[in-house]
C-alpha cells in the first residue's frame, strides 16, 4: 500500500474472512455459504473461509492479503470482540495497514452458540457479516495515543489477600496505599484458629505479615478508612480516602492498652465484633492483641464522652503519649494511583435464614465462624469447646452447605466449607474428645494435601453422613434424646431419614458478597456476577483484571476461595499491577468522543452526564472540549449531545446506520 | 373487597365446623363472601394422581366460574379454606399459566361446555386473608373474650406452604402462630408444625398414618398443649378422630382438642359455640380462664 492510499486509505477494498471455529461456528452456520455471499458485497475485495482464523496461520492469511495490495480493510467473522479483537487488529498492523479499519462480527456468541437451527444460524451470520462490511467501509484510520503511568498502587481491603498483594508491590520497590474498613488488618484469617490442611497456626503465619505491612517503608497503611472516590483513568486514578476518627492518634499511641483498662466501663458491655458477638468489649478497644495497627480506637456508638459528653474522661489520665484527642475529626485525604486492587472479601451467610436449622432458636446450635473463636487460644473461652451452660459437648453435630448449594439461598458452592468442617471436626474432637457427625452432601476436597486430610479424619474416627440436614430441633422422642438436639438427615447411602441425637451443632456457613459489594463496584466502575460477586474479564485467560483497565481484583471478593487460593490470585493481581507500572505508559484507545465545533451550540449538556469529566468548556469559542486522554469512550455524551455534535470515534452516526442498513437490506 | 368462597367436599362433610367456623369469623370480621355456584371438585387426590390433564380440567372449571360469577371485573379473590383444595388448585392456577399448550387444551375444553378462562384469579387461604388482608388492630379490637392462658400448637401441616410458600416461610411457617396470639392464645414452640399428619395412610397403611399422628399428638401432649389448632380438614379428622385407637396402640390418652383455628378465632371473638361447631368436637376443648368446657362428640352424620 503506498503511502498516499494510506492517509484516506484510499477506495475500500474489503477482505471478509469467516472463522469455522472448529465446530463452533461450523456446526451451527453454512462457512462456505456465508463466504459466497460475502464475496457478493459491495467493496469486498477477497472473501475467504479458515478453520482458525486465530491461529498464527490464519492471522498469516490477513496479513498477506494486505501485503499483496489486495485489501485495505478487514472484517472477520468469528467470535466476540472481546476475545479476539486486539488479536486481528494487531494481526493487520502487522501487515501494514491501519487496525481500526477492521470491524468483527460475532457469528459464535451470537449466532452458532444461540441457535439449534443451521439455515436460520446461516442466514443471521450473513446479515451481520453485511453489517461489518457496510461499516467497515466508512472506517477512518486512526492512531492510539499514550500517556504516562503513575507508579503508586492503592489497594482497597486489608485482609491476606490485599496484605500479600500489597507486600509484593511494595517489595518490588513501588509505592502501595492500603486502606482498610476495620481498625485493623487481618481480615477474617485474624479469627481462625489453625488452617488446613496443615493445622498451621492462622495467626503464627498471618501476624508476621501484618507487622510487615506496617513497618514496609513503600506502604502506607489507612485503618478504619473507606474509599469514597474515584476518578481519573487507568494509569491516572485519582482516588478520596475518608478516615474515620478513631479518637486515638495513631502517630502518639504506643499500644500500651492502659485506657482500655482505666474506662469508667469495668466490664465490656458492647458485643465483640472480633469474636462474632461471643464475648463483650468496651468502648474503647482494641479489636484483638495482634492488631495492627496496635492502636486503640474509640467507638462513638457507645463512649459515654462522645455520646452525652459528661465522662470524666479516665482514659486521657491514665495515657501518657496522650494520645487520646475526643475533638479527631473525619478527615478526607487524596491519592493518586496508577493501579487499583480490590481484595474487599466476604461476609458469611446469615445462618438465622435457614429457620428449620434452629440458629438463634437453640442457644447450643453456632456458626462455623463463632467456633472458629472458640477454639482460638486467644479467643473468648481460652481455646475450650465449651457450651453456653459451660459444659464440655459429648456429641457434635456438623452440617455442611448451610446456604450453599441450595435455591433456596446460594445455588453455588462456597468451596471452603467442607474442608473447614473437617478441620474444625478435628480440633473439636481434640478439645473435647466428643464423638462427631459430619453431615454432607458431597465431600469436595480438591486441593494440595486436602483428600488425604479428610483420610485423616476418617482414620479419627469422625462420623460422616451423606445427605442433606431437614431440620434440627428439640423434639424427642425417647429419654435418652431429652435436652439433646435432634439433627433429622437423609442418609443417601443407608437409604434412610436419621435422628442423630446431639449436644451442639456447627452450621457451616457458606460465602457471601460483602452487603456493600454492589457501592463498591460503582465506586470503582466494575460488574458483578448475578450472585454479586465482582466480576473477573475472562474466568480463565484474565481472572485477576475487570472490565476496567487498571483495576484489579484479589482474594473471596471475586468468589469463594481458601487461602491459598486468595494468596495465589492476590500474587497475580499484583504481578498485573506492577506489569502495568512497569511499561510507563498505557495506549489509549482510539474510540474517544470528539466534537464538531460548528454543530455545537454550547448548550453545555454533555459537560454534566461525563462521568469521567473529561469535557470542559471553552468560553472564547462558546463550545465544549473533548479530552481525549480522558474520554472511555462510553458514548454517553454522543448520545445525549441536543445538535448531534458530539460524535464518536469507531462510533460515528454514518457507521452506525450503516451497519443498520447492512443487516436490514441483504437479508 | 370481597371473596369469592370454594368450600370443596370436606368443608361441606367431614370439615362442617370448618365451614361454620370460617363463615361466622368472615360475618363478624364483616369480610364479605359468597359461594362459588356449581362448584365442582378441585381435582385433588385421587384425579390428580390417575390423570393430570382432568385434575387441571375439573380445577380450571371452578376457575372458569369464578370469573363469570364476579362478572369479569378486576381481580378475583378465591378463597380456599381446605389445604388440598387449596394446594390443587394453586397448582392447576400454576400449571395453566406456565404451559401453554395446556392451556390451550383446557380452554378447548372449557369452550366445550360454553365456559372460558382469563386468569386474573388468586387462589387464597384464609389464613392468608385473615392476616394479610386486614390490619392486626381490626383482629384485635373483635376480641371480645381473649383466649388467655389457652395453650395451643399451631399445626400446619404439610400442603398450605408447600411447594408454593405463597405467604409465609416454606420451612418455619408463623402466620397462624402470629394470629393466635392476637386473640390473647400462649403459642407452643412445636417444631412439628408442617409434620404429616399420615394423610391418607390412615385409610390404606393405617400403621403408619396413625404413627405420624401419635407423633404429632404425643409432642404437643408433652409440651402441655391444650389444643391443636389445624388449617385442614383432614389434618383435624386424622389427629382427632384416631385419638382412641392411637390410644390402644400406644397407650397414650384419648384427650387433647383439636380444633380449627377458625374455631379459636370464632371463640375469642365471642361467638356462639353452636354457630362454630364447637359441639362436633370428638375431643371436648376446654377454654381456660373462663372455666368453659366445650363438650361435644356428636358424630357429623347424625
Amino acid at each position: 500500500m503506498s503511502a498516499a492510499e494510506n492517509k484516506t486509505n484510499g477506495i475500500p477494498k474489503i477482505g471478509v474472512y469467516v472463522c469455522h471455529c472448529g465446530i463452533n461456528i461450523a456446526g451451527k452456520v453454512n462457512v462456505p455459504e456465508a463466504v459466497e455471499f460475502a464475496a457478493k458485497l459491495p467493496n469486498v475485495a477477497v472473501a475467504r473461509e479458515y478453520k482458525f482464523m486465530c491461529s498464527d496461520p490464519g492471522q498469516e492469511i490477513i496479513q498477506n492479503d494486505i501485503r499483496e495490495g489486495l485489501i485495505n480493510r478487514v472484517v472477520v467473522a468469528s467470535c466476540s470482540p472481546l476475545m479476539h479483537e486486539t488479536t486481528f487488529r494487531t494481526a493487520m498492523a502487522a501487515g501494514g495497514g491501519n487496525p481500526f479499519l477492521f470491524q468483527m462480527a460475532n457469528i459464535r456468541e451470537h449466532v452458532s452458540w444461540v441457535t439449534p437451527d443451521k439455515p436460520a444460524g446461516t442466514q443471521k451470520a450473513k446479515a451481520l457479516i453485511a453489517a461489518a462490511v457496510e461499516r467497515v467501509a466508512r472506517h477512518v484510520p486512526l492512531e492510539k495515543t499514550r500517556v504516562p503511568v503513575n507508579p503508586d498502587v492503592l489497594i482497597v481491603g486489608g485482609g491476606i489477600a490485599g496484605i500479600h498483594a500489597a507486600l509484593t508491590i511494595a517489595n518490588a520497590g513501588k509505592k502501595v496505599y492500603l486502606v482498610e474498613k476495620e481498625p485493623t488488618i487481618g481480615g477474617h484469617m485474624a479469627k481462625f484458629d489453625k488452617t488446613f490442611p496443615t493445622l498451621d497456626c492462622s495467626a503464627c503465619i498471618l501476624t508476621p505479615k501484618m507487622s510487615s505491612v506496617r513497618a514496609h517503608p513503600n506502604i502506607t497503611l489507612w485503618t478504619y478508612s473507606e474509599v469514597v472516590g474515584v476518578e481519573g483513568f487507568v494509569g491516572n486514578f485519582r482516588i478520596q480516602v475518608k478516615r474515620k476518627p478513631r479518637y486515638v492518634d495513631e502517630d502518639l499511641c504506643v499500644g500500651c492498652l492502659e485506657c482500655i483498662e482505666s474506662c469508667v466501663y469495668k466490664k465490656g458491655r458492647i458485643s465483640d465484633e472480633f469474636n462474632v458477638g461471643l464475648s463483650k468489649r468496651k468502648p474503647i478497644y482494641v479489636p484483638f492483641p495482634q492488631a495492627t495497627p496496635l492502636v486503640a480506637v474509640i467507638d462513638p456508638e457507645s463512649c459515654a464522652e462522645l455520646k452525652t459528653g459528661k465522662c470524666k474522661k479516665p482514659c486521657m489520665d491514665a495515657c501518657e503519649p496522650k494520645a487520646i484527642n475526643f475533638k479527631q475529626t473525619e478527615e478526607i485525604k487524596e491519592v493518586s494511583a496508577g493501579a487499583i486492587i480490590l481484595a474487599t472479601g466476604f461476609r458469611t451467610f446469615d445462618a438465622a435464614r435457614v429457620k428449620r436449622y434452629g440458629y438463634g432458636k437453640y442457644p447450643n446450635v453456632y456458626t462455623s465462624l463463632e467456633v472458629e473463636r472458640l477454639v482460638n487460644a486467644a479467643g473468648p473461652t481460652g481455646g475450650e469447646v465449651i457450651m453456653s451452660n459451660g459444659e464440655k459437648p459429648k456429641k457434635v453435630g456438623i452440617v455442611h452447605c448451610v446456604g450453599s448449594r441450595d435455591a433456596h439461598t446460594n445455588k453455588y458452592c462456597s468451596r471452603v466449607c467442607c474442608m473447614y468442617s473437617l478441620k474444625l471436626a478435628h480440633l473439636i474432637k481434640e478439645r473435647t474428645g466428643a464423638e462427631i457427625y459430619n453431615f454432607y452432601i458431597d465431600m469436595r476436597t480438591p486441593g494440595k494435601g486436602y483428600e488425604e486430610f479428610y483420610d485423616r479424619l476418617l482414620q479419627e474416627d469422625v462420623h460422616f453422613i451423606r445427605g442433606r440436614v431437614a431440620e434440627i430441633s428439640d423434639w424427642t422422642m425417647t429419654p435418652e434424646e431429652e435436652g439433646k438436639l435432634i439433627i433429622r438427615a437423609e442418609d443417601t447411602l443407608v437409604g434412610a431419614v436419621r435422628r442423630i441425637p446431639v449436644d451442639m451443632v456447627v452450621l457451616s456457613v457458606g460465602l457471601e458478597p460483602r452487603a456493600d459489594a454492589d457501592e463498591v463496584r460503582r465506586l470503582f466502575n466494575i460488574s458483578c456476577s448475578h450472585e454479586g460477586w465482582f466480576l473477573e474479564r475472562h474466568p480463565k485467560l484474565a481472572p485477576v483484571s475487570t472490565f476496567t483497565e487498571g483495576v484489579y481484583l484479589a482474594g473471596a471478593c471475586q468468589g469463594p476461595k481458601d487461602i491459598p487460593d486468595s494468596v495465589a490470585q492476590a500474587g497475580a493481581a499484583a504481578a498485573e499491577a506492577l506489569a502495568l507500572i512497569d511499561k510507563g505508559h498505557v495506549e489509549l484507545e482510539p474510540n474517544t468522543a470528539f466534537i464538531r465545533e460548528e454543530f455545537c451550540s454550547g448548550c453545555k449538556t454533555c459537560l454534566m452526564l461525563c462521568p469521567y469529566s473529561a469535557i470542559s468548556f471553552n468560553s472564547e469559542k462558546n463550545t465544549a472540549e473533548v479530552n481525549g486522554a480522558l474520554c472511555k469512550g462510553c458514548g454517553t455524551c454522543v448520545a445525549a449531545c441536543p445538535s448531534g455534535a458530539l460524535q464518536q470515534n469507531l462510533f460515528t452516526d454514518e457507521q452506525i446506520y450503516c451497519e443498520i442498513k447492512g443487516v436490514v437490506n441483504y437479508v | 373487597m370481597s371473596y369469592l368462597y370454594y368450600p370443596g367436599c370436606s368443608l361441606k362433610s367431614t370439615g362442617r365446623a370448618y365451614e361454620e367456623s370460617m363463615l361466622a369469623v368472615f360475618e363478624h370480621l364483616q369480610l364479605p363472601l359468597e359461594e362459588l355456584e356449581d362448584w365442582n371438585c378441585c381435582g385433588a387426590t385421587a384425579y390428580m394422581a390417575i390423570s393430570e390433564l382432568k385434575a387441571f380440567a375439573l380445577s380450571a372449571r371452578n376457575f372458569a366460574l369464578a370469573e363469570k360469577q364476579a362478572g369479569g371485573a378486576g381481580e378475583i379473590n378465591m378463597v380456599v379454606p381446605c389445604a388440598a383444595c387449596y394446594l390443587g388448585l394453586n397448582k392447576a392456577y400454576r400449571y395453566l399459566k406456565e404451559h401453554a399448550d395446556l392451556q390451550k387444551t383446557i380452554l378447548k375444553a372449557l369452550k366445550a361446555a360454553g365456559l372460558s378462562y382469563s386468569d386474573h384469579l388468586r387462589i387464597r387461604h384464609p389464613l392468608d386473608i385473615l392476616a394479610n388482608d386486614i390490619s392486626p388492630d381490626r383482629i384485635k379490637e373483635a376480641v371480645s373474650r381473649p383466649l388467655e392462658g389457652l395453650k395451643v400448637a399451631c399445626y400446619y401441616g404439610c400442603q398450605i406452604v408447600r411447594p408454593y410458600a405463597d405467604f409465609d416461610d416454606q420451612h418455619e411457617p408463623v402466620i397462624m402462630d402470629k394470629l393466635l396470639r392476637l386473640l390473647g392464645a400462649e403459642v407452643v414452640d412445636w417444631p412439628l408444625k408442617t409434620r404429616c399428619c399420615g394423610g391418607s395412610l390412615t385409610g390404606t397403611v393405617e400403621d403408619v398414618g396413625l404413627r405420624l399422628s401419635y407423633i404429632l399428638l404425643k409432642e404437643a401432649k408433652k409440651r402441655g398443649c391444650d389444643v391443636i389448632a389445624t388449617a385442614c380438614p383432614l389434618c383435624q379428622f386424622n389427629l382427632e378422630c384416631y385419638q382412641s385407637q392411637i390410644g390402644r396402640k400406644y397407650g397414650n390418652g384419648n384427650d387433647i382438642a383439636v380444633a380449627y383455628f377458625t374455631q379459636l378465632m370464632g371463640a375469642a371473638f365471642g361467638i356462639a359455640e353452636h354457630d362454630l361447631g364447637l359441639q362436633r368436637l370428638f375431643v371436648p376443648l376446654h377454654l381456660q380462664g373462663t372455666g368453659d368446657k366445650v363438650t361435644g362428640g356428636q358424630y357429623v352424620s347424625r
